[in-house]
């Protein structure tokens, strides 16, 4: 993974002092909140509704073991001994004190960490595939292209005070599992006919009040103007992004208003000012911020070796585990582990210090040290060898962490909603619990198979519920919780926004409705048909038909 | 005719607190001064006016209801400020009730 040098480090350190002082102004009153807030903010410092958030950027996902037990030592000395793992592959800690987040800052500064870009009209922390480097789809690893853009990011003078905040997602393979359509920009890597490696470049994607799926701006953008053309993007945006209405201020606004083809158009004639000079890329530099993604020295492995055979057959629940939570690794003899922060009834995303420390040492023991945060609020072992999945499913149980639910029902995505966050309108992880614990029977979740159930507590959508197959939103209602209903939506290639499929349910009868809807789906599915092939082809009818059959 | 009560935010650690008729802030809703919404504003810009000194984060006003005696928050989010999270019934406030 990539390491800072001398230069990030500096800069990381000169940071925490500066706001070390600024909070020490604010804590002796010679700052005012309104003057503090701008500053805090800067360095992922949020009030929320019973104590402050500090967001913690993790760039890309991904994590060393040292880092993972630095944020449980955090968590432990700071906090009351947990983070939540966020959608935008960071982490959370809900309880800091004023006084103690610039020793935080510092704790984090000594394993290269910041809480840097998660917040404020700044380019956000930028995500990636999770299962970059290993995925057997893979076509280039966006890590390298990742950390090119967040260092042409961090400290970009000109994009420091955006219309709004500005999100970039990269993936490298065929299949999409960083949901690029709802990103500001979404950058997807792929080969062209000679075979060079280069950029499709989509634009004015994003979720909230107004969800958009980005549109394609550019079919091949190659390697080496991937600087050039992103500045070119952020000019027409930072030159032409509303400024009076923060809800139409992101960039996705000012593509519909404009037009996906007159915006390219825009950033095309920005583009050709700029594409010779100081941001084309030099193919040694790409190589260079390549070396430090290069592959670990994986053993000569060969694939299905009887030990991982034996014990499939020999234990049903290991069995259940591999199916939903092991994902094909391109180099034989490996494997791919997704550890599920989703334990039926627990928390979505949320881990305990001691669990943090447990997957940092299985990462040591099993995985190279390396540890991959999802988008789905999940953890990731990325280069397992198959032979040792046995074992690692096995200490991943004794620590409560074997939850065979990767991309099934119970693997929801839910923001903190109303019992943390300051914007919610209803709470979202207890209607994640309950549908959670509704499909507790491990039978009955894997014959249900992958279907995707995202919850939002407001509009602003932190929860992804637009793009799943059943998104779930909070709404207020004279002081009553309501839950929307839509269906249909979907994140990876074939993105989609879901459809608001009647009235709101109440807190009691959402989980219900959650579960006529897949009952809805394995009436009507035929052989192999996912969830969301299913409602392809029949509609939203039968679905609704069945929902508001009583009223 | 509305009840209402001034919470803010504890400088210090982000805490829920209520302003209380002698004007100082209380971590307990019981505590809180009550006023009606003639007066409410007045006992806002006096909460507001104290924020520095009294080392509290964006002071507002919330509608209370009071029954035998008890004052409960209307809405379910002050309802949780005044707990903590529904679903981490070892944090916040209500930790300690039990």
């Amino acid at each position: 993974m990539y390491r800072y040098d001398e230069f990030d480090q500096t800069f990381v350190n000169e940071r925490v002092a500066q706001f070390r002082e600024q909070v020490a102004r604010r804590l002796s009153g010679e700052l005012s909140e309104d003057e503090f807030r701008p500053l805090r903010l800067m360095n992922g410092l949020y009030l929320q509704l019973h104590a402050y958030m500090l967001r913690v950027a993790i760039p890309y996902g991904v994590l060393s073991s040292r880092q993972l037990r630095q944020l449980a030592m955090i968590a432990r000395r700071y906090d009351r001994g947990y983070g939540h793992f966020t959608t935008r592959q960071n982490i959370q800690f809900n309880w800091p004190k004023l006084a103690d987040v610039p020793d935080i800052l510092a704790d984090l500064a000594e394993v290269e960490m910041h809480t840097i870009q998660t917040s404020g009209n700044s380019i956000r922390n930028v995500t990636a595939d999770a299962l970059a480097g290993v995925a057997r789809d893979e076509i280039a690893d966006p890590r390298i292209y990742a950390e090119i853009i967040r260092q042409w990011s961090t400290l970009h003078p000109e994009f420091s005070f955006l219309p709004r905040k500005f999100k970039i997602a990269v993936t490298g393979a065929a299949h999409d599992r960083a949901v690029i359509r709802a990103h500001d920009i979404g950058l997807r890597l792929h080969r062209n006919d000679e075979g060079e490696v280069g950029f499709e470049v989509l634009v004015g994607g994003g979720q909230g009040r107004t969800p958009i799926l980005a549109e394609t701006i550019r079919g091949f953008l190659p390697e080496q103007h991937l600087l050039s053309y992103l500045e070119a993007i952020l000019r027409v945006y930072n030159q032409l992004g509303r400024r009076d209405n923060l809800f139409k201020a992101r960039v996705k606004i000012l593509v519909r208003e404009v037009g996906a083809g007159a915006f390219a158009e825009m950033v095309e004639a920005e583009w050709q000012e700029i594409r010779v000079g100081a941001l084309a890329l030099p193919d040694d530099e790409v190589r260079r911020i390549a070396d430090y993604f290069a592959p670990p020295t994986y053993r000569a492995l060969d694939d299905g070796g009887s030990a991982l055979a034996a014990a499939l057959a020999a234990e049903p629940a290991f069995a259940r585990w591999h199916k939903s939570n092991v994902t094909a690794h391109k180099r034989p003899g490996y494997a791919i582990a997704t550890i599920s922060l989703k334990p039926h009834g627990g928390i979505p995303g949320d881990a305990t210090a001691a669990e943090m420390e447990t997957v940092a040492e299985l990462a040591d023991r099993y995985s190279f040290g390396e540890i991959r945060v999802t988008h789905k609020q999940n953890l990731v072992l990325a280069d397992v060898a198959q032979d040792d999945l046995h074992a690692l499913w096995r200490a991943l149980d004794e620590a409560g962490l074997a939850t065979a639910n990767a991309g099934l029902v119970s693997d929801i995505i839910a923001c903190p909603g109303l019992d943390y966050c300051n914007l919610a309108n209803a709470r979202s992880i207890p209607v994640a619990q309950r549908i959670a614990e509704r499909f507790r029977d491990p039978a009955r979740e894997q014959a249900i198979g992958g279907v995707t159930v995202n919850i939002s507590g407001c509009i602003n959508a932190c929860g992804h519920h637009h793009v799943a197959n059943i998104g779930i939103l909070g709404v207020d209602k004279k002081g009553k919780e309501y839950y929307q209903v839509t269906l249909g939506g979907a994140a990876d290639e074939n993105a989609a926004i879901g459809s608001i499929i009647g009235p709101a349910f109440d807190e009691e009868q959402i989980v219900g409705a959650v579960e006529t809807v897949l009952d809805v789906y394995l009436a009507e599915r035929r052989p192999d048909e996912r969830f969301i092939d299913t409602y392809r082809r029949v509609g939203p009818r039968p679905f609704k038909e069945k929902l508001y059959a009583a009223a | 005719m509305q009840v209402q009560a001034v919470t803010a935010n504890r400088l210090e650690d982000g805490f829920v607190v209520y302003l209380t008729p002698a004007g100082h802030w209380s971590e307990r809703l019981a505590d809180c001064a009550l006023t009606d919404e003639a007066a409410a504003p007045a006992l806002l810009a006096r909460a507001v006016a104290e924020v520095t000194t009294a080392r509290v984060v964006g002071p507002y006003l919330i509608t209370v209801e009071v029954e035998n005696g008890e004052i409960r928050p209307l809405g379910q989010r002050e309802r949780l400020r005044t707990r903590g999270p529904s679903v981490r019934l070892d944090l916040g406030y209500q930790a300690q009730e039990s």
